[in-house]
């Protein structure tokens, strides 16, 4: 077993929602939902966050935005998109500016469609990438062990 | 005795050979001969009289009691010289009172007295002796390479005055060990004024406008500091018909009454010469001079020479309670209010200023409490603080001739453009301020010492003094650590001499933090027995040994431990899209670019000058007045 | 004889502060979620969010930054050490000071702006509280004899009972030591604010479980001075301690939820405000009355 997913702290950001999902992503955290139940923190800071969680489109001009959160996350990490826009970029994909969900910019482990994403799909999604972030955290110890 | 003589002649010797040779080499060669010679026979004077009680020598000679007059007189009269031609009423009045002082002195009292020991030596003779003959040499190596820079820096056809500059450094020298061994008062007097017209020499040195100007307030200053000397000499010689240093003090601890004006007189030069407020000014305008000679004065010279004399009082302060509050009360508020100021400054010379002036100040407060804890504690203080600053002037100076400023900001990243001389510098200011390191062992005493007599206003002033050292020192630490990419090292072009001193400093700190125990037990307690008789040791030497224990870990890990981590380096946040990470530059929400810079917090408007200078200057100014008011009633009461 | 005291102290405050500092930090969370509504983590879930740490990628923005982090770490389990052994409780409260020296530099080091500020933010703090702490050592000093914490065991009574002021002057500046809002400035275990994780910001992975484990054994050691207070020579007076212990602890957390982070100004002030009036006042009776 690894610890990873004991403590899985996110960090959220909101590429070009309409809030709408980013609200859906606090409720989570508040007492009706209360995810801290699992440990889970949300930090304001990728160097300390194992879950990125992406609300809203990637357009021209955040796209360098996501790439370089995502950069500054320590492995083992996960990526989660959250709502509909965040997956396939939803009812924006043919505006003149958005490029398109997120996996355009970064490889994305889950996807949380919804609009807007509802907490329990939220929730769903991070368990789901809580099984990939074990996944990869064991790789990264035999890699550690190997090296 | 033999030794003693040698130290107090030698650097004089030296001085008029430098006076006259010119050219560089073979002025190297003989500072760097003469200034190991004078580090090993002081070295080797210590090593022998180790743990020695008090010395005294018989040694009287009429002859040397007329040059000693004669040198006071031309001490004078050259004060008169520049007066006149820079046009200084105060300096003028000031030197013809003194040589008209001292004459009427020497030809009407001082020729009746005898004094049969003219020199002497106990443990606390020996560490000054050490500190000027080991530290003070050290600055003269290390001005060598730094005058050559500054005589580099000069405009072209500039007149190279360096022949005198080097002379001034070893009568300086010459001075302090004349101080350090006098027993007769007058011979003491003699090296007190020399060192008073010396550092007006060099403070002055560049001779531009700002120079001539500090060098005028630090001789008005001192000058009144050797006027109160010279009253005290007088009563000495009047009431009490002695002139030996010893007597004195003898007649001072069992007859505490008789010697209240002359204690405070001393006690006056003592605060003026350890730049105390309201006299701090003269050495915040000494920085206009070369670094050596901010080294100099700050560190094994001039402000030593005034704590010397006042931890010298210090059995009689313990009895005399006019002057020992005066002291007290100076010296604590002056620690306090400049701690607080030195949080304000951005000039490293100016922080190193303030704080050699908020030491001196815990120095003299311990001085004026005057137990043996507190004569222990003032003794270390003065110990490390001389080794510890000159470290720190040193490396400001080389870093100065290096990046071109001495602003802490622009000391950003040293770690990295200069390495070595980033290190020596962070090793210094922890020396400063931090706990196991010898500076805070020291405080630590003094605030035992302070709660154990009762001076709840000094533990008052050392507390909020003391958090106030953490913020200056801890945001220019900070500053020097910071490492961002490769900057280009620039530490190469630095001279092998500087490099020589400031190794020798920082060698000097770490042994001196291992072995604090040892000094301890051999140097500073022999004193503190001679003296009192009992040693009244409040810091366990479990202690003691724990603090040298961290010391030496910490050396470790600062000139071998750091950088030696192998994880993958990363870039630091930015809060978006980096443009150039290590430069800290970002894309800004209009697609150009932004660099986020920060400064180190100043708080000028709760520590500045402006708020802070005036209280403490009224206030340390209301203190001294009303000692001596104090002193004059007794001194009539006497009659 | 005394060192080895100290150096048997130092190892057994490295066993027991992480642990007794992580259940303390579990039940801080457990408490705080229930007083916000909520149900909260497991009480462990320090200990897991630490073993998650040790388990992330080693990277670093320098190459020196850990090994200050080290320092520091190994500053506080000297302190505890010295603390909990009977030691000089000045000496102590030098070396958590330079372990918190330590820290500063870490964060100065990495060069970035956040950590920078942080780190400014983080000197102003001890300042503030620095001269509280001294007065409490020096009020100990006057009430029990000592420097030494041992010294408590053969007083007739606690200290507190002639140094009550000293002890709510400290509890002021605990607040400060602890991290707890309203003086959390240079670094919060709250998401979401000004600084991003001020202080902290670019350690990761181990260094930022060090960080963790140090600010565990802090508060042991912290909790420790509050409850050398009110220990006597009888036995049953460390179940008394231990029962403040607990007070105060809630107290702080209570404090934590209830009041926001107040400016660098407010803090300095009130902090050397409450210094003066209860530590000094305190000192000055106890010296003159």
């Amino acid at each position: 077993m690894t610890f990873a997913t004991k403590s899985p702290w996110v960090i959220h950001y909101d590429a070009s929602s309409c809030n709408g999902c980013d609200i859906e992503v606090l409720a989570a955290l508040c007492p009706g939902y209360d995810v801290e139940r699992f440990g889970i923190v949300n930090t304001g800071n990728p160097k300390h966050a194992d879950i990125f969680l992406v609300t809203g489109s990637v357009n021209e001009r955040n796209i360098e935005v996501v790439k370089e959160i995502y950069n500054q996350m320590v492995e083992p990490k996960v990526v989660i998109a959250c709502g509909i826009c965040a997956c396939s970029a939803g009812i924006f994909h043919d505006c003149y500016n958005v490029i398109g969900g997120v996996d355009q910019a970064i490889p994305v482990d889950v996807y949380a469609p919804g609009c807007a994403v509802r907490p329990e799909a939220i929730i769903d999604a991070v368990v789901q990438g809580l099984g990939i972030l074990e996944e990869k955290s064991k790789a990264l110890q035999a890699q550690k062990k190997g090296a | 005795m033999a030794m003693l003589g040698f130290l107090i002649l030698f650097p004089l010797v030296v001085a008029a050979v430098l006076l006259v040779v010119r050219n560089n080499r073979a002025r190297n060669v003989i500072v760097g001969a003469s200034a190991l010679v004078i580090g090993l026979a002081s070295i080797w004077l210590v090593a022998t009289y180790l743990g020695a009680p008090w010395v005294s020598f018989e040694f009287e000679s009429p002859v040397i009691d007329y040059v000693s007059t004669i040198v006071s007189v031309l001490v004078a009269a050259a004060i008169l010289y520049y007066g006149i031609r820079y046009k200084n009423v105060w300096a003028c009045v000031l030197a013809v009172i003194q040589v008209v002082g001292s004459l009427v002195f020497e030809f009407g009292f001082a020729h009746a007295i005898d004094v049969t020991e003219g020199l002497y030596l106990d443990s606390l003779s020996l560490l000054m002796a050490f500190i000027i003959g080991v530290i003070g040499s050290g600055i003269c190596v290390y001005a060598l390479g730094y005058m050559e820079d500054f005589q580099a820096h000069e405009p072209e056809g500039a007149k190279d005055r360096r022949p005198v500059f080097f002379a001034l450094m070893f009568v300086f020298l010459a001075a302090m060990f004349l101080i350090v061994f006098s027993n007769n008062m007058v011979w003491l007097f003699t090296g007190w004024e020399v060192t008073t017209v010396c550092s007006f020499l060099l403070i002055a040195y560049t001779r531009t406008d700002e120079a001539i100007k500090n060098a005028f307030r630090q001789i008005i200053m001192n000058m009144l500091g050797g006027l109160a000397f010279l009253l005290a000499l007088y009563v000495s010689a009047i009431q009490l018909g002695t002139l030996s240093l010893l007597e004195f003090l003898q007649i001072g601890v069992s007859n505490p009454a008789l010697v209240v004006l002359p204690v405070c007189a001393l006690a006056f030069a003592g605060l003026t010469k350890a730049a105390q407020m309201p006299f701090h000014t003269w050495l915040l305008g000494a920085m206009v001079a070369p670094t050596p000679t901010s080294a100099l004065l700050h560190s094994s010279t001039m402000v030593k020479a005034g704590v010397f004399l006042l931890v010298k009082l210090a059995p009689v302060f313990l009895v005399c309670p006019v002057p020992s509050v005066m002291v007290i009360l100076v010296g604590g508020i002056t620690f306090a209010l400049c701690s607080f100021m030195a949080i304000s400054q951005t000039n490293a010379k100016r922080v190193l200023a303030y704080s050699t002036i908020a030491n001196l100040g815990l120095i003299t407060a311990c001085a004026g409490v005057g137990t043996p804890e507190a004569v222990w504690a003032a003794a270390f203080l003065i110990l490390f603080h001389a080794i510890a600053k000159s470290l720190l002037f040193l490396c400001v100076g080389t870093a100065e001739h290096h990046i071109g400023s001495r602003d802490i900001e622009d000391m950003d990243l040293l770690f990295e453009r200069m390495p070595r001389l980033a290190r020596f510098m962070m090793l210094g200011i922890m020396c400063m301020f931090i706990a196991p390191f010898g500076m805070l062992i020291a405080k630590w005493a003094t605030l035992v010492s302070f709660v154990d007599t009762g001076q709840i206003a000094l533990v008052l002033l050392l507390a909020f003094g003391s958090a106030a050292t953490f913020m200056f020192w801890a945001k220019w630490l900070g500053k020097l650590s910071g490492i961002a990419g490769r900057p280009d090292n620039v530490e190469m072009t630095v001279h092998k001499s500087e490099w020589t001193s400031i190794m020798l400093m920082a060698v000097l700190i770490i042994i001196g933090c291992v072995c604090l125990p040892v000094i301890s037990w051999i140097i500073v307690e022999p004193y503190v027995y001679s003296v009192f008789g009992t040693l009244g040791q409040d810091i366990a030497s479990a202690n003691l040994w724990i603090a040298s224990i961290a010391a030496a870990i910490i050396a470790i890990v600062l000139f071998a431990g750091l950088g030696r981590n192998k994880a993958k380096k990363v870039d630091i946040y930015l809060a978006g899209v980096s443009a150039d990470n290590e430069a800290r530059v970002f894309r800004n929400s209009l697609s150009g670019e932004s660099s986020a810079t920060s400064r180190n917090m100043y708080l000028e408007g709760v520590f500045g000058e402006k708020r802070i200078n005036p209280v403490g200057t009224v206030a340390c100014a209301l203190v001294i007045i009303v000692a001596f008011a104090f002193s004059a009633v007794a001194l009539l009461g006497l009659f | 004889m005394s060192l080895l005291f100290v150096l048997i102290g130092t190892l057994a405050f490295t066993i027991a502060a992480p642990v007794l500092g992580c259940l303390l930090a579990g039940l801080d969370r457990k408490i705080t979620a229930r007083m916000q509504g909520r149900v909260g983590p497991p009480l462990l879930q320090p200990y897991y969010d630490v073993r998650k740490l040790i388990e992330k990628d080693n990277v670093s923005v320098n190459s020196t930054e850990g090994t200050y982090i080290t320092c520091a770490l190994v500053f506080t389990l000297l302190a505890g050490g010295i603390f909990y052994s009977g030691g000089n409780l000045l000496m102590s409260v030098f070396v958590i000071t330079l372990s918190g020296l330590f820290f500063i530099v870490a964060a100065y080091s990495t060069r970035s702006p956040y950590a920078e500020i942080g780190a400014n933010r983080e000197t102003l703090q001890v300042m503030a509280y620095e001269p509280m702490v001294l007065f409490m050592a020096v009020a100990f000093y006057m009430a029990a004899g000592t420097f030494d914490s041992a010294g408590v065991f053969a007083l007739d009574a606690p200290v507190v009972s002639s140094i009550w002021l000293v002890f709510l002057g400290f509890l002021f500046i605990l607040t400060i030591k602890l991290r707890k809002s309203p003086f959390d400035l240079s670094y919060s275990h709250h998401a979401h604010q000004e600084l991003v994780k001020g202080i902290t910001t670019e350690m990761s992975g181990k260094t930022l479980a060090k960080v963790e484990v140090m600010h565990w054994c802090e508060n042991v050691l912290f909790l420790g001075w509050v409850g050398m207070f009110f220990v006597w020579a009888n036995p049953v007076s460390i179940v008394l301690a231990l029962v403040v212990i607990a007070l105060v602890y809630f107290l702080e957390i209570w404090i934590d939820n209830n009041f926001a982070r107040v400016k660098w100004q407010a803090m300095l002030s009130s902090a050397w405000i409450v210094a003066f009036v209860a530590g000094f006042v305190n000192i000055a009776v106890l010296a003159y009355l």
